[in-house]
């Protein structure tokens, strides 16, 4: 009994440090990731002199931040200037929350986590705009307005891709659509437009290139953030990143498995006997199992997107953006959501 | 309610539902110092006013107190993306001044490093265009191509960017035969990399969706605005001063001069990107058929032209570049020199044919015309 509330105990304190201990540290080794992989791609070296590889080269610009000067421009509105980073940090970090780590790993084991987590990951756009508005400025303001119209024009078709899987596993729970999908097989055979319909609204969600609009750095200096130094401006960062882990995250458990690899009973088997040694749980041993392999995988994704994406193609015209998403994306997604609907009645 | 903003000798008008944006002087994408007023409704642009001159040094007035031979260097720092070429149009305005004939080779080298400057140059606005629509992939390819044209021609001058190669009279050094074959390897090379080019751009639905009707200039307008060069040609109108007014010994080559009927951005970047072909035709031809001999001929220690005046132009790769010199017949100073900037005139037709396209796509028509602010403000 003391041993079963101390586990809970220990999960509901703990887990979200552990958590967002693990966002910052992953977010800092994104930022060299995405910057050594695009300089390969652009025949340049990346960041090489601090630490082997430049590994510690985001440590560096993290602290040159935080020694910056806190610059709030005269004519801002002080609060919603400062207020925009941290809402949009807790925004990115919030859906968090709502996904499983591993079978028995999650902060908030809700009935309607899906629910939760679409609506939370979508709050980061107020973010983005209290940011643009809070600048008082002109740039801020066109990257604010371009981040509103693309969540309009995205959250739709990604959302319906999401009901789709909901209607084959019958369940809003996402420790269920991994179950289901140990029980059968990964979504991404039964829903290949769906995965296809989710990667580049995800793209979007996270505002990668192709999708960058919000900050485009050729046309609106740095769009949303230009006015933004020092912390508050690592905060914006940090939330984009996030963000961006949060998407491919969600990509590896809707469609590609979650947790699960061939093998990994052995790997389980392995796992307990390993942390039997140790004295530890066999839960928690195989939970640290599941959370390495999700993470591994979404970091795969993670890599597809900067080599695919930032690398080889250039921003979408931001006006034909919504035009995009209403006449392509949404019909399909519909299209989609309609047949496999009618196959699961079938 | 309906602020009035003025500047410059400019009177803007902006009513509730504007805005004014200030696009530069520091600007991603403005390619040095432009500063572009801009009138906004949402992301509609409404009135554009270039304001230019924050790069003057004052070239033209600095050139009435040098000597000739002091004004060369001069001339490499207007557009310094093309300096072959603005020697090539001051030393020509000079020889035809005085009526001197130059040797043959020199002719040739100066053909050879006028056209490799053109590559160069279109090279980097492939790089910056890239950029300009938001990959930064394309603006390291193109710079990395550039590199290999900077190394000949560094090794033909002696500099990187502002050669000061001409002379009034020849060339300031020749070359020797290993010049000629590494050039012809590095030209092979090349075309190899322009395919890469083709696939990187124009295989690449979002491109030609960011470019294609955007920034639509119709031929009978560009020709009313003086605008000259690549954007000319990628409206349709067949004109190049190499073609129409052969200078130097542009009339033995064989080449095409490439136009498009688009109009739009698109073409223009396509133009340009065929004439890094006609160019590198040249070259080859050049390198085939020069000769051997001097590469000057006998000019005066201090050169003091017959009184007169003369206009001489080149096509630069902005466009055509003119320069009017008066000689007072006296003086080893020239009395009043004059540049005929192709930048300056397709920037001063930029408002015209920019009305009423949306902001971002003002930056892609923006690059697009490719200018250089040094030669704008001289």
């Amino acid at each position: 009994m003391l041993n079963m509330i101390s586990y809970e105990l220990l999960l509901f304190v703990l887990a979200p440090i552990l958590i967002l201990v693990f966002l910052s540290l992953d977010v800092l080794f994104l930022t060299w990731l995405e910057r050594k992989v695009i300089a390969r791609i652009q025949l340049r070296y990346g960041p090489n002199r601090t630490g082997p590889f430049g590994l510690l080269q985001p440590l560096a610009d993290a602290l040159k931040l935080i020694q910056k000067e806190d610059i709030i421009p005269k004519t801002a509105d002080k609060v919603v200037f400062t207020l925009a980073p941290i809402i949009s940090f807790v925004a990115a970090s919030l859906p968090f929350m709502f996904i499983p780590f591993s079978k028995f790993f999650q902060i908030s084991f809700i009935e309607n986590a899906l629910i939760f987590l679409l609506a939370t990951s979508a709050l980061s756009a107020i973010g983005i705009l209290l940011a643009a508005w809070g600048s008082n400025s002109k740039y801020p303001l066109l990257g604010g307005m371009r981040a509103i119209v693309q969540v309009l024009s995205y959250e739709i078709p990604l959302v319906l891709a999401v009901l789709s899987i909901v209607l084959i596993v019958g369940s809003f729970k996402l420790t269920d659509i991994v179950e289901f999908q140990e029980k059968n097989t990964w979504l991404i055979l039964l829903q290949p437009l769906g995965f296809l319909i989710f990667f580049i609204s995800g793209l979007a969600e996270a505002s990668r290139v192709p999708f960058d609009l919000p900050e485009s750095e050729s046309e609106l200096v740095a769009g949303f953030h230009t006015e933004y130094s020092g912390m508050k401006f690592a905060l914006l960062l940090f939330a984009e990143y996030i963000h961006l882990i949060l998407i491919s995250i969600l990509i590896t458990i809707f469609y590609l498995g979650g947790w699960l690899i061939p093998g990994i009973y052995y790997l389980e088997n392995i796992a307990i006997t390993i942390g039997n040694s140790f004295n530890i749980p066999s839960h928690i041993s195989i939970s640290i199992l599941h959370f390495i392999i999700l993470i591994i995988k979404a970091h795969i994704i993670i890599f597809l997107i900067l080599w695919i994406t930032r690398g080889t193609l250039f921003r979408i015209r931001v006006y034909s953006l919504p035009v995009f998403s209403w006449k392509g994306l949404v019909p399909l997604s519909m299209i989609n959501l309609i047949i496999t609907a009618i196959l699961v009645v079938m | 309610m309906v602020l009035k903003y003025r500047f410059e000798g400019y009177e803007i008008e902006v009513k509730d539902n504007e805005i004014l944006l200030n696009l530069g002087p520091q600007h991603p994408s403005t390619h040095g110092l432009c500063r572009l007023v801009i009138k906004m409704e949402g992301e509609k642009v409404k009135e554009i006013i270039p304001v230019i001159g924050y790069l003057h040094r004052g070239v033209e007035k600095i050139c009435e107190n040098r000597s000739y031979i002091q004004i060369i260097p001069i001339t490499d720092r207007m557009d310094y993306l093309s300096s072959m070429n603005n020697n090539f149009a001051y030393v020509l305005a000079v020889e035809e001044l005085l009526g001197l004939k130059i040797p043959e080779r020199a002719e040739y080298l100066r053909v050879i490093a006028a056209e490799l400057n053109r590559i160069a140059s279109h090279l980097l606005f492939i790089a910056t265009f890239g950029m300009d629509i938001g990959s930064f992939t394309a603006f390291m390819y193109g710079f990395r191509d550039r590199e290999m044209i900077l190394d000949l021609l560094e090794e033909m001058a002696g500099a990187r960017m502002l050669y000061n190669y001409m002379r009034i009279g020849g060339v300031k050094r020749d070359v020797g035969k290993e010049f000629f074959e590494r050039c012809l390897k590095v030209l092979d090379k090349l075309e190899e990399k322009l395919k890469d080019y083709e696939r990187f751009f124009l295989e690449n639905e979002l491109f030609i969706n960011r470019t294609k009707g955007i920034g639509i200039l119709k031929p009978e307008d560009a020709i009313k605005l003086g605008v000259t060069g690549p954007n000319l040609r990628a409206s349709g109108v067949k004109y190049d001063i190499r073609r129409v007014d052969p200078y130097s010994i542009y009339d033995r080559f064989d080449f095409n001069v490439i136009t498009d009927n688009g109009c739009d951005s698109y073409a223009r970047f396509i133009v340009r990107l065929k004439e890094i072909k006609e160019s590198m035709k040249i070259v080859r031809q050049a390198i085939r058929d020069i000769p051997e001999g001097d590469i000057s001929a006998r000019v005066p220690k201090v050169i003091r032209p017959p009184e007169g005046e003369v206009y001489s132009r080149v096509e630069s790769p902005r466009g055509e570049l003119g320069v009017y010199i008066y000689s007072d017949g006296k003086s080893d100073k020239p009395y009043r020199i004059k540049f005929r900037v192709p930048s300056f005139a397709n920037l001063s037709a930029f408002p015209h044919f920019n009305k009423g396209i949306m902001l971002a796509d003002l930056i892609v028509s923006f690059a697009s015309i490719d200018i250089v602010l040094g030669d704008i403000d001289r």
